[in-house]
This record gives C-alpha cells, structure tokens and sequence, in this order.
C-alpha cells in the first residue's frame, strides 16, 4: 500500500475510464460511425458538383463533429452518477476539478479523438485540397477538446434529470456555437487561400477559457447533484 | 476527533432530525440506527460533508467538514448507499480503482491476496456483472481490509447482503481499525458483536 499524489490518482481515473470504454465498444463506435455517416450522406444527397461540396464540407464537417459529441456527452457522468463513483471521486483527497479534468480527457481521448483522425479521410468526399484537410484536422484538434469540456457543464447539470438527452442538447448546443463558428470559419478560408491563423487563434483562446472554466464549472454541478 | 453539533437535517417538507449531537474519540465506534426513512444515511453524507446541514455543525479533527474538507478527506474511507463499484470491470480493477480514488495505491498483487480473504479467490478477473450480488458486496467491502491508512471510516448498510462468514469477516476488519485508532460510523440492521470494543449507538426517531 503507498499514498497517491495528484499525478497517480489522475491517471488511474483516466485508465479505469478507457478501460471502461474498452469494455463498452459499442457506445464508443456508435458515436464514431454516427458521424462518418452523417457526413457521408451529405455528398450522396447534395450531388456531385464539387465547387458546391468544397463551399459546404466544413459547415458540413463541424456540424455533425457537434451532434457527434452531444451524442456522447450523456454517458460523461451519467453511469458514476447511479454507481456510487461520483461521490467517491468528490470525497478522493484529490481536487474534483481536476478528477473532472481526467474524466473529460478519458472522454475526449474515446469520443473526440478519432474525429479528429478520420476527418480527412471524409473530406476527400468533398474534394478539399490537402492544405484545408490539414487545416481541418488542426481545427477539429484544437476543437473538440473544447466541446467536450463545455459538454460536461451540461453533462453535470442535467445528472439525474429525465430526459436528460433533449436538454443537455438545449443547454449545449448554443455555447457550442463560438466553436463552430470559427472552426469551420478557418476550413473554409483555408478553402479559398486565404490566411487563417486569425480563426485559430481565437479557436485556441476558446478552448483556454473552456479549459479554466469548464471543469470548474462541471464540478460545481457536480457537487449539487449528489447532494 | 469526529464531532457533531446540533445537527439539524430538513428533505422537501419534512424534518428528518434535529440536535443530534455526539463525538467520537480515537478507537470508538459509532452505530447509527432506525427504522427505514428515518435518515440514517442521511446523516452519514451529512457526516462526510456531501450534505449541508439546515443548522449545526461537523468537525474532524476540529474543522468543520463544509468549510475546510481536506483533512476529512484525507482520512476519509466512505462505502455509500451506491456501492461505487463498475458492473464490466473485475472485482480486481474495481479494488484498486476504487482505493486509488482515494489516494491509497495497491498493487494487483495485494489485491488478489484481499479478495482471496473475502473468498472471492480465482475470481478476481470476473466482471462484476457475472458475480452474485453477495459477492459485489464482498468486493466492494474488500477496500476495508486495504483501508488501514484512512482514520474515518463511514459504512453505509455495510452487512446487507452477506452471508455470516462474511459479517464475521467484516466485523474483525473493523475491530482492527478501532485497535488501530480509527474510528467508524456504520449503520445497520444487524446486531453488530466487537469483543473488547464499545459501541455507542444513535437512534434515530421516525
């Protein structure tokens, strides 16, 4: 038996999350193909005139990048919630902001990651050039690290609702909108040649005060639930 | 160490209780009874501090446990109502997820010899879904036999469940962490033995 610092408790909260994950493939591949499709049908159904597809793909891309991680976001806390985990993590000796942090990271790692890495390969179906596949990857990199973290405020708040689904969406969604604004803002200047250091800026900004704010505000709503 | 004062606890509309007021010294162990509603694990979470009060204070080693809850936290082992243990994962990872929340780092080997004392031996890989709801309350309690570092320790219901052998199993674990200095909180059903320690009760009222 040994005592844990921060370092060791946080990682044992994001292996037992991943381990979890591994155990439930399906939740994982589910959101993962739902987006796939979605941004597979666009190009079936839009047609295949590929001045329009290129002008669309990144609204197209960010869009369902959003819809995917709402999809994903009611599992954040919901099942540590009903077990009996969420208490014990609000009672660890270590900071629940930042065991919320590691639970988000898990999340992300499962539900963000491999959004990022399969983007490309979508946006050939809409004929970008291999600069904005790039510039997508970054943007998708940089944001859904950030949906992830403003999702688990709502994640939080909407623990122990009915119907938290259609809610966590209501609340969600709107913060979401900065994101994918400038996400989709720099695929498409990338697009049309233009410089795009200016979205990505402001997407990195986004994402520090996702990053201050965001657990902070998940573990205040956290700490409300259980009590 | 653990001290209540005036503890006054109000749900919706109705008044669970009020002016309970006890302490508990190092080595003492605390029986929290009543019948069914009348707030006995109400009072435990009240007790870790996951409850505010309507009046009255908890202190652990003289802080109040709202105010300043490091130090309750730092000595704190809580089994709750919810059991805190993952149905897809084995009882093995459950143990050291579930110590390593609480700060106190075990190695799989230590693991196993634990869940082999709470007859859980040759299942330690078993997910939690496919053991009998005897044994998930089994490895759930296995934390108790690892939890030597933590002076509080505050049970929910911990002998619901359990066949005999393993109440007496239980019951030696806390015997030793009331030799040791610790303290514990527990409610229960159960008529609870201890040779050679004391146990002061708490009846709550309807």
């Amino acid at each position: 038996m040994t005592a844990l610092g921060l370092a060791p408790v946080f990682a044992a909260v994001i292996r037992r999350d991943l381990t979890l994950a591994l155990r439930r493939r399906s939740d994982v591949l589910t959101t993962f193909f739902f987006f796939v499709i979605v941004v597979s049908l666009f190009p079936l159904g839009v047609g295949t005139q590929s001045s329009m597809l290129r002008s669309i793909a990144p609204g197209v891309v960010w869009v369902a990048a959003l819809l995917a991680s709402m999809l994903a976001l009611v599992r954040l806390f919901a099942s540590d919630f009903d077990d009996g985990t969420l208490e014990q993590l609000a009672l660890s000796p270590q900071p629940l902001v930042l065991l919320v942090v590691a639970k988000v990271f898990a999340h992300w790692l499962v539900s963000g990651l491999p959004l990022v890495l399969v983007a490309p390969l979508l946006g050939l179906q809409f004929d970008l050039p291999a600069g904005a596949l790039g510039i997508m990857m970054l943007t998708l990199l940089v944001g859904t690290p950030c949906l992830s973290l403003i999702g688990a405020i709502g994640a939080a708040l909407t623990l122990g609702v009915r119907g938290a689904g259609g809610l966590l969406a209501l609340l969600v969604l709107p913060l979401y909108v900065p994101v994918l604004i400038f996400g989709a803002g720099a695929v498409s200047a990338a697009v049309a040649g233009m410089p795009v250091s200016g979205h990505l800026s402001v997407l990195g900004a986004c994402l520090l005060i996702a990053l201050v704010l965001g657990p902070w505000a998940s573990a205040a709503a956290v700490r409300i639930a259980i009590e | 160490m653990l001290e209540a004062l005036g503890l006054e606890c109000v749900r919706g509309q109705r008044r669970l209780f009020r002016g309970i007021t006890f302490g508990l010294a190092a080595g003492q162990m605390l029986w929290v009874l009543g019948p069914n509603g009348s707030g006995k694990t109400t009072l435990l979470r009240l007790l870790c501090g996951l409850l505010r009060p309507e009046s009255g204070h908890v202190r652990w080693k003289g802080e109040d446990v709202r105010g300043s809850p490091d130090s309750l936290h730092a000595d704190l082992l809580y089994l709750g109502h919810a059991p805190a243990v993952k149905d897809d994962l084995s009882s093995r990872e459950n143990l050291c997820f579930g110590l390593a929340q609480t700060g106190i780092g075990v190695t799989p080997r230590e693991a196993d010899a634990v869940l082999g004392e709470f007859g859980l031996a040759g299942r330690e890989m078993v997910p939690i879904r496919a053991l009998s709801q005897g044994q998930k309350r089994r490895a759930a309690l296995s934390r108790l036999a690892l939890g030597a570092a933590k002076a509080l320790w505050i049970l929910d219901e911990p002998f619901t469940a359990l066949d005999a052998q393993a109440v007496q199993l239980v019951q030696a674990h806390l015997a030793r962490q009331l030799s040791r200095g610790g303290c514990v909180v527990f409610t229960s059903h159960h008529e609870v033995e201890l040779a050679g320690h004391a146990v002061t009760r708490l009846q709550l009222a309807q």
